[in-house]
């Protein structure tokens, strides 16, 4: 990941620093108009989420089993992720909530259960910093839990009414007679969120990775 | 094997609080003073407000099983014996199933006493569909406890246990709130809504299959020092 990483991050950032101009002159959306355009930073979010929560779920089952501390340091970094973007995505909802509906927040399932993951993930970061000597074995088990809960809150849209857009609206941007440019516009932004995600997520884990050699290289010191 | 163990596990518990009594009390009394202090919020001039009841029950009975799970791994840890616990040469597996049935017993205790009392004090029809109405608790009880069990026997090792608990189990176990209280809530109507109870009755099986299974298989390695 090393030698990729700077390749990625001159991708993401100039995939940003187009995205303003794609989005711009993708066409408008017949009954929301310029407020829909933030629909293409609302969904990527929630994809960028998507993939940190994969990425913690998998490190932290990898960490319990084989209890490698590298699988430990993506759990972090994949569980910080989880949080930042589902901020950012709960953020962005609400804003586009204001306008569209109305109100800032509606308690539908979807949007609670939106909620209820950050919530997990925040509390999984609490673990981390309050559970003191084990909290590393502890927030694995919630990193599972809170990775198989996400199913429940992904699906929970199509069982529950709801108000918030079904997930299949992303496959009808794609018909024929709805312009493509707009679905094209939503995966380029889906790409830049999971590069962007790549790019902090290999961050954050040389950070742990630098926080692990200088604890080795103190205790060293002192023997 | 298995099953003899995990019954062993539950028959010291029954033992221990059959003595003592103090969670079955302690439990009770807390899940009854939760309903009073509801009635303070969802009573308007003397009518209780539609649509509350269910989630009265739930609440009641999920903050009393929280406390339930604090106070039985706090047992064992004070008496220093969830170490011979673990060290005996049974299945961990089955120690925590042991566990989880105590705990399920106890919430159902406290299911048994509040649904009556909140079906007298609120005037809700609790008992039109009373088979539905069991599964939808037992389930739901059994997802909670699942989790809560594996959590609170986590959190042995942790100093601030006590505020970390709820901290992590309510979120965790929200699909099981939204499903108890609305398939409960569906069973309240005039005319109960028997195909969205057993809607969420289903979601319910599925979140309990889902995480007692991921309870079984991660219970040894997250218990193991």
């Amino acid at each position: 990941m090393k030698k990729a990483f700077l390749p990625i991050a001159i991708v993401a950032a100039a995939m940003f620093a187009y995205a303003p101009i794609a989005i711009d002159n993708a066409p408008y959306q017949s009954t929301m108009l310029l407020i829909q355009k933030i629909f293409y930073f609302h969904v990527p979010s929630w994809v960028a989420l998507t993939c940190a929560l994969t990425v913690c779920g998998v490190a932290s089952a990898i960490y319990l089993f084989k209890g490698s501390p590298e699988a430990d340091r993506y759990a972090v970094a994949g569980a910080e992720l989880t949080a930042l973007f589902g901020l950012f995505g709960l953020a962005s909802g609400m804003l586009w909530a204001r306008k569209a509906w109305g109100i800032w927040w509606e308690w539908d399932a979807r949007l609670t259960m939106a909620f209820m993951l950050e919530l997990i993930f925040v509390g999984y970061l609490l673990v981390r910093k309050f559970g003191g000597p084990g909290a590393e074995k502890l927030a694995a088990g919630m990193g599972i839990f809170g990775a198989a809960t996400a199913p429940f809150i992904y699906k929970s849209v199509d069982w529950w009414r709801t108000i918030h857009p079904k997930t299949s609206v992303v496959r009808t941007l794609d018909s024929p007679d709805n312009s493509p440019p707009m679905f094209h516009v939503l995966v380029f932004c889906m790409v830049a969120f999971v590069l962007l995600f790549l790019v902090l997520l290999s961050l954050r884990v040389r950070l742990e990775q630098q926080r692990a050699a200088l604890d080795r290289l103190y205790l060293e010191e002192e023997d | 094997m298995f099953i003899r163990t995990a019954l062993l596990v539950l028959k010291k518990d029954f033992a221990i609080e059959l003595k003592t009594g103090e969670m079955f009390y302690t439990t009770l009394l807390f899940a009854v003073a939760t309903v009073m202090i509801f009635s303070f919020s969802f009573v308007k001039d003397g009518v209780p407000i539609e649509g509350t009841a269910a989630g009265i029950v739930w609440i009641a009975v999920l903050f009393a099983g929280n406390l339930a799970l604090g106070r039985t791994f706090e047992r064992e840890r004070y008496g220093e014996t969830i170490r011979a616990l673990l060290l005996s040469p049974a299945p961990r597996a089955a120690v925590y199933v042991g566990k989880l049935l105590g705990i399920v017993l106890l919430m159902v205790a406290a299911e048994v006493l509040l649904v009556p009392m909140v079906a007298v004090l609120f005037q809700q029809p609790m008992f039109a569909q009373p088979a539905l109405l069991i599964a939808v608790f037992l389930c739901g009880t059994i997802g909670f406890a699942a989790v809560g069990t594996l959590f609170a026997a986590m959190l042995l090792r942790v100093g601030t246990r006590a505020i970390l608990l709820p901290i992590v189990l309510y979120p965790m176990t929200v699909p099981v709130i939204i499903a108890g209280v609305l398939g409960t809530s569906a069973l309240l109507e005039e005319t109960p809504n028997i195909p969205m109870a057993r809607f969420w009755l289903a979601l319910l099986v599925a979140y309990d299959v889902v995480f007692v299974v991921l309870s079984l298989w991660t219970f040894e390695p997250l218990m193991t020092e």
